[in-house]
C-alpha cells in the first residue's frame, strides 16, 4: 500500500495545505465554527421542544422516557444526517473544508461548553465574593487565602494528602497486586478475579449502606447487628460508631478508606493482571532455572516489567481519591474530622451558597491534577504521530 | 523423603489458594450481608445479627410463666424456676446452677417469666416484605412478635428505579453517538486544527467535573432546565465525552486502511464509510463504552445530587437510598432491599458483559 493509493485523505490534505485566499479562509473558518455550534444548539432545542410539549401535556412518566430516549437519540442522529447532507450538496471543496466539521464540531462544541470554558469561568468567580460576579464585590485572591488557612479546609487536606492519597492509594494498589499475582498462579483464576473485581459494578452509595450496615451500632446491653460490633463485642471491647467515633480521630478516617479500598482493589487487580500476562514467560522461567526465589522473581522482574502499569494504577487512584465525596458524604457528610477537599467543595458551592469559595476549591482540585494532565499528553506526544 | 516433596509440591498451590480464598471471602462477606438482611424479617433484621441463619447457639424458651397466676409479688424477691432474685435483677436476666436462664419479658405489671435454654438454631426467617415495601410507596402495618400492631411507612423506590433508567440510556447512548463521529472525523479526516482539538481531548480527560458545577448550574438556570432529564442528560454527555472520543478515537484510528481505502475508491462518502463500516466493526469499543457509561451514570450521585436535586420527582436511585440514609438511617429493612435494588442491574450488566467492561477498563486507564 503506497501513500498515492489515498485519494480521499490526500485530496483533504491538499486542500488546507494549499494557499488559499484570505476571504475564502475567513469563510471557511466561520462556517466551521457556526457548523459546529449549530448542531449541538439545534440539537438541544429539538429536545427542549419535546419537553416542554411533554411536560405542559403532562404526559405519563413511561411515555416521556420513551420518547425521550427515542427523541433524544433519534434527534441527534438526524441532525448529523442532516447536516452531513447539506455539507455534501456543496461544491467538492467546500464538502472538504466542512464535512470533518460536522463530524467533530458538535463534540468539540459541548466539550467547549461543559469542560473547557467553565476552568475560565470558575476562575473568575472564584475572584469575587460568596455572590459571585454578579452580586458580589471583586477580592482579588481573598478565597484562596481563605482556602489554605480555614480549619475545616486544613481538615479536608490533611485528610485527602495524609489517608486517601498517603494511606488509601499505596493499599488499593498493594492489594490489588498481591490479588493479580496470586490468582495468576490459582485454578480459580476467573471465579476469584470476578467476585473481587465485583464491587467496581455498586455506587458509592450503595457500598456506604454496605458498609453503614457493617459498622451499625448498638446500645452495650442490645445485641449488635453490625458485623465488626459483634467482633469487637465478642472479643471483650466496647461496641464504637466506628467511622464515627471522634475518640480515634482522625483514624476514624480509616474506616472509610476500608470502603474505597474493597471497591478499588478490584480495578487495580484487572490491569495489574493484565500486565503480569503479558511478561515473556521465558523470563521467568529463566529466571527460575538459574535458581531465583519466587521472591526474587516477584521483586526483580515481575515489579520492573510491569511498572508502567504501576504508575497508571498509582496516578488513577490518586486522581480519583483526590474528588473522593459520595462516600464520606453518605457516611458522615464530612462530620466527625472527615471532611475531604470535594465535601468542602460541595458544602460552600450548594449549602453556604458562597460560590466564590467553592469555585476557588475547585479550582484547587483542577490544578492538583494538572501534573497527571501534563504527564497525558507527553504519553500522547511520543506515541502518537498525530 | 517421599512424602515430603509430595508436600513440597502442594505447599505453594495450598497457600495461594488459601490466601485467595480468605481474600474473596472478606470481599464477598459485605455484599452478602447486605443480601441476605434484605431477606430477613423486619424485627429480627433489628435485633438479630444476619449471621444469626447460620447455626448457632442461642437462649430458647422452654417455659413460660405468669407471675400473676404464681401469686409472686413483684415488688419483692421472687422465687422462680430455681432462682430467687428481685423484679431488676430478673428484667437483667439471671443464670441458674443448671445453665438456664431466668428472664422477666416486658412491663412490671402485665410481663411474665421465661425460662430459657441455651441450644443450637437458625434464624430463618425469610421474607419478600422488605421489597415489597421499599418499592410500593404506601405504609404497612406491620405486627410485631408480641402481637402488637405498627405502622411503617414504605418508600416508592419504584418511581426513582424508573427514573434511574430514564437518565442512564440516554446518558451513555447520546455521548457514544456524537463521540463515534468525532473519533471517526479526528481518526479518518484531516482538517486545519486537528491536532490542537484533539489535544484538547486528551487534556480534558482529567478535569475534576467539578470545575464545571457552578457554570453550568447558572447556565441552566437561565435556560430554566434545572431539575429536568434533558439537564442531566446533557451534562453526563459533556462529562463523559472525553473518554468516549479517546477510547474510540484509540479503537478507530487502529482499524486496517485498507478496508477503507477501498470503499473511497468505490466512491463512498465518509458518512457512508463511518455508518456501514467503521460503526459495525467498532462494536467492541462501542460495547465497551456503552458499559463504562452506563454503571457511570448509574452509580454516579454528584450529578444527580446537582442537577436533579431539588425535584423530588425526578430522584434516582443512588439519590433515593442516600435520603433514605438521611431521614431513616436505622430502618434496616428498607435500606438493604433498596441497596439491593440499586445494585442488581449494574450487577446483571457487570457479570453479563464483564469482558467488554475490562477491555473498556484496559483502554481508558488514562482518566480519573
Amino acid at each position: 500500500m503506497d501513500v498515492t493509493e489515498r485519494p480521499a485523505m490526500r485530496e483533504v490534505g491538499a486542500v488546507s495545505s494549499k494557499k488559499e485566499n484570505p476571504l475564502v479562509a475567513v469563510l471557511a473558518a466561520v462556517l466551521r465554527i457556526a457548523l459546529a455550534i449549530a448542531i449541538p444548539i439545534i440539537a438541544f432545542l429539538v429536545l427542549y421542544a419535546g419537553f416542554i410539549f411533554l411536560r405542559e401535556g403532562n404526559a405519563p412518566k413511561w411515555l416521556t422516557a420513551v420518547v425521550a430516549i427515542v427523541w433524544g437519540v433519534g434527534g441527534v442522529a438526524v441532525l448529523y444526517w442532516i447536516f452531513n447532507w447539506i455539507v455534501e450538496m456543496l461544491p467538492e471543496v467546500w464538502t472538504q473544508r466542512l464535512q470533518p466539521f460536522v463530524f467533530i464540531g458538535p463534540a468539540i462544541a459541548i466539550l467547549t461548553w461543559y469542560l473547557a470554558l467553565p476552568v475560565a469561568r470558575t476562575f473568575w468567580i472564584s475572584l469575587f465574593s460568596r455572590d459571585g460576579p454578579e452580586f458580589g464585590t471583586f477580592i482579588g485572591l481573598q478565597n484562596y487565602i481563605t482556602v489554605f488557612t480555614n480549619r475545616l479546609m486544613l481538615e479536608a487536606f490533611r485528610n485527602n494528602i495524609l489517608f486517601w492519597m498517603g494511606i488509601a492509594t499505596p493499599l488499593t494498589v498493594a492489594i490489588g497486586l498481591l490479588i493479580a499475582v496470586l490468582a495468576d498462579r490459582s485454578k480459580f483464576e476467573r471465579v476469584s478475579k470476578s467476585l473481587i473485581f465485583m464491587p467496581m459494578a455498586i455506587s458509592f452509595v450503595g457500598a456506604s449502606v454496605i458498609f453503614n450496615f457493617i459498622y451499625e451500632v448498638k446500645p452495650v446491653d442490645a445485641p449488635q447487628i453490625g458485623l465488626l460490633n459483634a467482633i469487637w463485642v465478642g472479643l471483650g471491647g466496647q461496641p464504637q460508631a466506628w467511622p464515627a467515633a471522634t475518640s480515634i480521630a482522625p483514624w476514624n478516617n480509616l474506616f472509610l478508606v476500608v470502603i474505597v479500598l474493597w471497591m478499588q482493589a478490584g480495578y487495580a487487580m484487572v490491569l495489574f493482571s493484565a500486565a503480569l500476562k503479558g511478561i515473556p514467560e521465558e523470563i521467568l522461567e529463566a529466571a527460575r532455572v538459574d535458581g531465583a526465589t519466587e521472591i526474587q522473581v516477584f521483586f526483580r522482574i515481575m515489579i520492573p516489567y510491569i511498572m508502567g502499569t504501576i504508575i497508571t494504577v498509582t496516578t488513577t487512584v490518586v486522581i480519583f481519591t483526590l474528588k473522593i465525596f459520595d462516600v464520606v458524604w453518605v457516611m458522615t457528610g464530612g462530620q466527625f474530622g472527615t471532611e475531604v477537599i470535594a465535601t468542602q467543595f460541595y458544602r460552600q458551592s450548594f449549602t453556604a451558597l458562597n460560590k466564590g469559595l467553592g469555585s476557588s476549591i475547585a479550582i484547587v482540585l483542577l490544578i492538583a491534577v494538572i501534573p497527571v494532565m501534563v504527564y497525558n499528553l507527553r504519553q500522547f506526544r511520543r506515541q502518537e504521530a498525530f | 523423603m517421599k512424602s515430603r516433596t509430595r508436600w513440597d509440591k502442594i505447599r505453594g498451590p495450598l497457600f495461594v489458594n488459601g490466601v485467595l480464598a480468605l481474600l474473596v471471602i472478606i470481599w464477598l462477606v459485605p455484599v452478602l450481608g447486605l443480601f441476605i438482611s434484605s431477606f430477613r424479617d423486619r424485627f429480627s433484621l433489628q435485633t438479630t445479627g444476619w449471621w444469626t441463619i447460620l447455626p448457632h447457639k442461642e437462649w430458647t424458651i422452654v417455659e413460660e410463666i405468669d407471675p400473676r397466676a404464681e401469686g409472686l409479688d413483684s415488688q419483692g424477691v421472687m422465687e422462680v424456676g430455681g432462682v430467687s432474685a428481685t423484679f431488676e435483677e430478673l428484667r437483667a436476666g439471671v443464670q441458674t446452677p443448671e445453665g438456664q436462664r431466668v428472664q422477666w419479658v416486658g412491663n412490671r405489671r402485665i410481663g411474665y417469666i421465661q425460662v430459657q435454654d441455651r441450644e443450637w438454631t437458625v434464624n430463618w426467617d425469610f421474607t419478600l416484605d422488605n421489597y415489597k415495601q421499599v418499592l410500593a410507596g404506601k405504609a404497612f402495618e406491620y405486627q410485631r412478635p408480641d402481637g402488637t400492631v405498627e405502622v411503617i411507612q414504605g418508600d416508592n423506590f419504584s418511581v426513582a428505579l424508573f427514573n434511574s433508567i430514564a437518565v442512564s440510556v440516554p446518558a451513555t447512548v447520546i455521548p457514544i453517538l456524537i463521540a463515534a463521529f468525532a473519533a471517526y472525523g479526528f481518526a479518518w479526516m484531516n482538517f486545519p486544527g486537528r491536532r490542537f482539538l484533539f489535544i484538547m481531548v486528551v487534556a480534558l480527560l482529567v478535569v475534576p467535573l467539578q470545575i464545571a458545577l457552578v457554570p453550568i448550574l447558572r447556565d441552566y438556570a437561565k435556560l430554566q432546565i434545572n431539575g429536568t432529564f434533558l439537564a442531566i442528560w446533557l451534562a453526563h454527555t459533556g462529562f463523559g465525552l472525553p473518554l468516549a472520543t479517546y477510547l474510540l478515537f484509540n479503537y478507530i484510528s487502529t482499524l486496517p486502511r485498507e478496508t477503507l481505502e477501498s470503499a473511497f475508491i468505490d466512491g463512498a462518502s465518509h458518512f457512508t464509510i463511518f455508518l456501514k463500516l467503521i460503526l459495525p466493526l467498532s462494536v467492541p469499543a462501542l460495547a465497551s463504552f456503552a458499559i463504562f457509561q452506563f454503571l457511570w451514570v448509574w452509580n454516579d450521585y454528584l450529578v444527580a445530587l446537582i442537577f436533579l436535586g431539588g425535584s423530588r420527582e425526578l430522584q434516582v436511585v443512588t439519590f433515593r437510598l442516600a435520603s433514605i440514609v438521611g431521614d431513616r438511617g436505622q430502618d434496616w429493612h428498607l435500606l438493604t432491599a433498596a441497596a439491593f435494588i440499586t445494585m442488581l442491574l449494574p450487577l446483571l450488566v457487570f457479570f453479563g458483559l464483564q469482558r467488554y467492561f475490562v477491555r473498556g477498563l484496559l483502554a481508558g486507564s488514562v482518566k480519573g
